[in-house]
């Protein structure tokens, strides 16, 4: 099969506001595997099909469950899973991607089940074997490992990590059109359907100013050696236009939310630029943050065990540290 | 008048995340030297024991958690470790056969063990860890409760119980900055947070019997009736197992390069603008 003929479908997350940076990657790495279509759950606004037009994407598929789920649809994961089932039963797609968040895991999971596909989780990068099989690549074991796994199903199904690639437009825009397919919801899919969905401003992390941490170019994180005054971490996340991110023990401690914890049990994260202060580097926070392309740690200990994975360390104390360095970045900026 | 529980945990045996982790030809070495119990696992365990001890004494009687893995012969100490928090059964799914399988493989396997202990006695719920801390996929929970024909709920906080004529179960579940609710129908399978407990330690009498209570080994074989009724009732192909049989093959596993030396400055005064001037020349910034 050749690439030009590979249809590859894209879930996008949010089609009812705009695309964020990782669904823009995402139809990036898609474009190099073949024909690109969306599929959404609910009506994607004029934002998001001019974005949709600039990344080359001309088809927009957009599910319509045979009843009224309410407003909450879209957030049943079963029923997201057999939407996906049914477009690639109508598209003949050979690749489904989702942005590896914990639901679209879910999805992923319930979309292999329904179509017997091949299924990759958390992919860094997307490639075809000699066989014209899809083969997913991604880091693991902390960021030590690097593994490739071969789909051999007709029917390929991968969830992308943020970050893995850089967004990038399509040489030309296309005009992009929407077009309806039926859905009948199964039980499961409607009893998914959340009875309540509270979304919360976190006072830290991904305010409106400051890019989702999962998502973010940029992390500055905070640890134990903050004391609780995330001020500094804050300051040097706003200069550097990066997300605030924590370890678990100042989520326990009530200093951040939970919605800023880094690590395997919190949020994973692969910025091209994460900066640690006040954090030791226990194994549950290396785990989530190790696939950073560039590590900068700031301690007052020299023998902290973040150092030793750290492509720059400044012993000394955050406070001082991380204020001096956002002054310099700033001063930077303004004159760049 | 709550009803006595069965409550089916599923874990899993990894490398424990402060050992040398490796592959070796394609696959993750799991090994007594290093391996144990799943750590988020123990939230999963200690949930279920928490739902049956806070059950009234008569229906405490008659409930049961069963701890539930598949994975090679040294899985069986993420079994034991499990016997020591206070688990009343154990299985072990074992066999050659399964060695290498992918995430279908592996997961309809769980399914069919699952199964067999709802087939002896009703299971009304499934507890997992929110994800294994060797291939953080957190997608065989979805799996296997897709071969059983149940919902699945991850990344749960809390959940109630309801009775009723049809039992549902009410989970809150935390995402990335949204709180969702949903109830669904049991049996149902949930995966726990590791905010939802704190895990209890063993005490030493529990300790003790852990390491002579008899565990249930079901080669693949045993469990063949139920997986011959979920190809018919579902009408989908069964995943193969063991390398072979995987849907996504492995092939390669290597070790990163270690990173270069780290670059160490000592704060006298400019080591903000040395971090600042590291990032510049870069040209990070």
């Amino acid at each position: 099969m050749t690439s030009s003929r590979r249809t590859v479908l894209v879930h996008l997350d949010t089609p009812a506001t705009e695309l964020t940076s990782s669904a823009l990657e995402l139809l990036t790495l898609a474009r190099s595997l073949g024909r690109v279509e969306a599929v959404t759950l609910a009506s994607p606004s004029l934002t998001t099909l001019a974005q949709l037009g600039a990344y080359g994407v001309e088809l927009v598929r957009q599910a319509e469950p045979a009843e009224d789920l309410g407003p909450h649809a879209p957030h049943s994961t079963a029923l997201v899973a057999e939407a996906l089932a049914r477009a690639a039963d109508v598209s003949g797609a050979a690749v489904v991607l989702l942005a590896s968040t914990f639901p679209n895991k879910e999805s992923a999971a319930r979309l292999a089940f329904l179509t017997g596909a091949g299924l990759v989780i958390d992919a860094a990068a997307i490639g075809v074997s000699d066989e014209g099989h899809v083969v997913g690549s991604k880091r693991v074991l902390a960021g030590s490992w690097d593994t490739s796994c071969e789909i051999v199903t007709d029917l390929a199904v991968l969830t992308v990590r943020a970050n893995a690639v850089v967004p990038e437009p399509a040489e030309a825009a296309v005009e992009t059109t929407v077009e309806g397919f039926a859905v009948v919801p199964s039980t499961l899919a409607k009893a998914g359907v959340p009875t309540s969905r509270e979304v919360h401003e976190a006072e830290h992390g991904d305010g409106p100013a400051r890019p989702a941490l999962a998502e973010a170019a940029f992390v500055v994180a905070g640890g134990r050696g903050t004391f609780g005054d995330f001020t500094p971490v804050e300051d040097l996340a706003d200069a550097l236009g990066a997300a605030v991110g924590a370890t678990r023990d100042c989520v326990d401690e009530g200093w951040i939310g939970h919605d800023a914890q880094i690590g395997q049990t919190g949020v994973t994260i692969a910025p091209r630029v994460y900066v640690g202060a006040g954090i030791s580097g226990a194994p549950h926070h290396r785990g989530g943050m190790q696939a950073s392309q560039v590590i900068v740690a700031v301690n007052n200990d020299p023998d902290c065990p973040l150092f030793e994975i750290s492509d720059f360390a400044v012993v000394g104390d955050l406070h001082e540290v991380l204020p001096q360095a956002a002054e310099r970045i700033r001063e930077h900026r303004a004159q760049a | 008048m709550a009803a006595a529980l069965r409550v089916v945990v599923a874990v899993k045996y990894v490398p424990d995340i402060q050992s040398a982790r490796a592959f070796e030809d394609r696959r993750l070495v799991r090994t007594s030297d290093d391996g144990t119990l799943n750590e988020l696992d123990e939230n999963a365990v200690e949930a279920a024991l928490r739902l049956v001890e806070a059950l009234p004494e008569d229906a405490r009687e008659g409930s049961e958690v069963v701890v539930v893995t598949v994975g090679p012969p040294d899985a069986e100490a993420a079994l034991r470790k499990a016997y020591q928090l206070g688990a009343d059964r154990a299985v072990h799914v074992v066999d050659d056969a399964l060695a290498g399988s992918d995430y279908h493989g592996t997961a309809v396997a769980l399914a069919a063990a699952v199964q067999r202990l709802h087939d002896e006695r009703p299971v009304d719920l499934v507890l997992t860890g929110m994800a294994a801390l060797d291939g953080l996929g957190s997608v065989v929970p979805t799996l296997a409760a897709s071969w059983l024909g149940w919902p699945s709920v991850g990344l749960v906080t809390a959940f109630s119980l309801d009775e009723g004529e049809a039992p549902t179960l009410t989970a809150t579940r935390e995402l990335d900055g949204v709180t969702e609710t949903v109830t669904v129908p049991r049996p149902a399978v949930v995966s726990v947070t590791d905010h939802a407990n704190d895990p209890r330690f063993p005490n030493f009498k529990l300790i003790m019997a852990a390491r002579t209570k008899p565990v249930d080994t079901w080669p693949l074989a045993d469990l063949e009736e139920q997986l011959e009724r979920f190809a018919e009732d579902s009408g989908l192909p069964l995943p193969g197992v063991g390398g072979e049989g995987a849907r996504a093959r492995t092939t390669s596993a290597e070790p990163r390069p270690p990173r270069p030396e780290t670059e160490v400055v000592t704060d006298k005064g400019e080591g903000g603008i040395a971090l600042a001037e590291f990032l510049i020349r870069h040209e990070l910034v």
